[in-house]
């Protein structure tokens, strides 16, 4: 391991692996990810998919291995571990907007906590990443009043409020109306092309074609595949992966 | 009989007796409150000997008659380790010592109320706001217990209710509330005994009555919805 090589990628894994008691979910799991790279992750379920988005912010520890991000150990817990969070996004596949927070309020509460913002500093800024996501409209509601669209929209713009190095996305379109997907992917595909690193669990061949620049396939804990989208969709190596896509492709 | 109630009422200063009763009750009712957050935050927090500490602290002084635990204070504090909370005069020393005993009770109550509300937040709200970068106690501060607060105060009310009850028992140790009003008027006036009675089971009433209504409709109004 060189000093470069662990600046210069925005996530490094390294021997990852992680039980769950005597489930093994994932197995010695390597990989870099450059900065600006936006990884997609597919796999069946019960891959570890999830289990990795969560141990690379430590929201679940692993038994070894180590993972850096932009070069730096993720630290085991404390004040360091909660910096480490603030610079990774997080988007859920439930959203997790705080319910009995308005959305604006959602998107401002972190700024102001962990980041120690000035209020009507961290209110503009609130309200420019929700134009963004296009519900500036709906700042002023609570969580259970949006569309499933909207509120995955709004926990992107809560999470961009950190001003994050990287985004982890954790199946962010599988909770939502198939009408309200594209919305979402939409704010994503954005996102990608403003060059942020992503880390994308999800099953959207469209989203993985038009903005990935690198698939990763899990299967039993184990990344099998690791290509570009391209190679992968149309001459996937593994029967694993075959498997697969012509389960999901079917559909 | 509205003479015998001007009778009583110009003999026993009722008034006085049901306001020392409102005041054990309110700032024992602030004191368990506080107390009993601290107490849940304890029985969550990710260290050991705190949850230790609440759990051996609920589970002795929940499972103790409130009569022992106020009889202990004003014998066992007081009268044997001199604690007397600044009180001068024995009346104070008791009235705060019965604060003290209430609060250490009740906060039991609370926080397990509390602790069933923290249930009731979904886990995925204590997640997204560590991925944040949100810390411990802001995670708790900010976004567990104020659901977990609205999710209860049915249940808090209740609690409430019962504490403005128990404050009988401070009569035990010579409180000059409510009941041990009573219990002097019982004896003096035997013959009224039905009218004494029904005096303070509506002074009780009229006091806790609000309670539950005030904050059955705070529940209503503050709930949050999923
Ligand atoms: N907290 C947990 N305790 C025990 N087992 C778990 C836990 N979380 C996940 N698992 C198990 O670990 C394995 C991997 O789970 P994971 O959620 O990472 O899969 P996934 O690839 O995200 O699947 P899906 O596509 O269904 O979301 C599964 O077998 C799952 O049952
Ligand atoms: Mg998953």
């Amino acid at each position: 391991m060189t000093v470069e090589t662990s600046t210069a990628a925005m996530i490094k894994a390294s021997e990852v692996n992680k039980f769950f008691g005597d489930l093994h979910v994932l197995k010695d799991i390597n990989f870099e990810v450059p900065r600006g790279q936006v990884v997609v992750v597919l796999g069946p379920s019960g891959s570890g998919k999830s289990t990795l988005c969560r141990a690379i912010n430590r929201l679940e520890p692993v038994n070894s291995g180590v993972i850096h991000v932009d070069g730096k150990e993720l630290p085991k817990e404390g004040k360091a571990l909660a910096a480490l969070r603030a610079d990774v996004g997080m988007v859920f596949q439930s959203f997790n907007l705080f319910a009995h927070k308005t959305i604006v309020d959602n998107v401002m509460l972190a700024p102001l906590k962990v980041r120690k913002q000035k209020k009507p500093e961290a209110r503009e800024s609130a309200m420019q990443l929700l134009e963004r996501v296009g519900i500036a409209d709906q700042s002023e509601k609570y969580p259970a009043q949006l569309s499933g669209g909207q509120q995955q929209r709004a926990a992107i713009a809560r999470a961009l409020a950190m001003r994050p190095k990287v985004m982890m996305f954790d199946e962010p379109t599988s909770a939502l109306d198939p009408e309200m997907v594209q919305e979402v992917l939409d704010v994503m595909t954005n996102l990608a092309k403003e060059g942020m690193t992503m880390f994308v669990v999800t099953h959207e061949m469209g989203f993985a074609r038009r903005a990935a620049h690198r698939v990763m396939f899990m299967a039993d804990g184990e990344i099998v595949e690791d290509t570009t989208p391209d190679d992968f969709f149309t001459n996937p190596k593994s029967d694993r992966a075959k498997d697969f896509l012509s389960k999901i492709l079917t559909h | 009989m509205v003479d015998d109630l001007a009778f009583l009422f110009d003999k026993y200063n009722v008034v006085a007796a049901f306001w020392v009763t409102v005041q054990l009750a309110v700032l024992s009712a602030i004191g368990s409150l506080i107390w009993g957050t601290a107490l849940a935050a304890m029985r969550v927090s990710p260290v050991p000997i705190m949850r230790g500490f609440a759990a051996v602290y609920i589970n002795a002084v929940r499972n103790t008659p409130l009569t022992v635990i106020l009889v202990g204070s004003s014998l066992g504090l007081w009268q044997t380790l001199g604690v007397t909370l600044a009180g001068e005069r024995a009346t104070e020393v008791n009235f705060r010592l019965a604060i003290l005993g209430l609060v250490a009770y009740t906060s039991c109550f609370v926080c397990e109320s509390l602790r069933s509300g923290i249930n009731t937040v979904h886990v995925g709200q204590a997640e997204a706001a560590r991925a944040l970068g949100l810390n411990f106690g802001q995670v708790l501060g900010r976004i567990v217990l104020p659901q977990a607060f609205r999710s209860v105060i049915g249940p808090l009310a209740s609690v409430l209710i019962a504490l403005t009850k128990n404050t009988t028992i401070a009569a035990a140790i010579s409180v000059a509330e409510a009941a041990a009003l009573m219990k002097t008027m019982v004896e003096n006036e035997a013959h009224l005994l039905f009218l004494v009675t029904v005096i303070f089971a509506f002074g009780f009433v009229f006091l806790t009555l609000p309670t539950g209504l005030i904050l059955g409709w705070v529940s209503k109004k503050v709930a949050v919805k999923r």
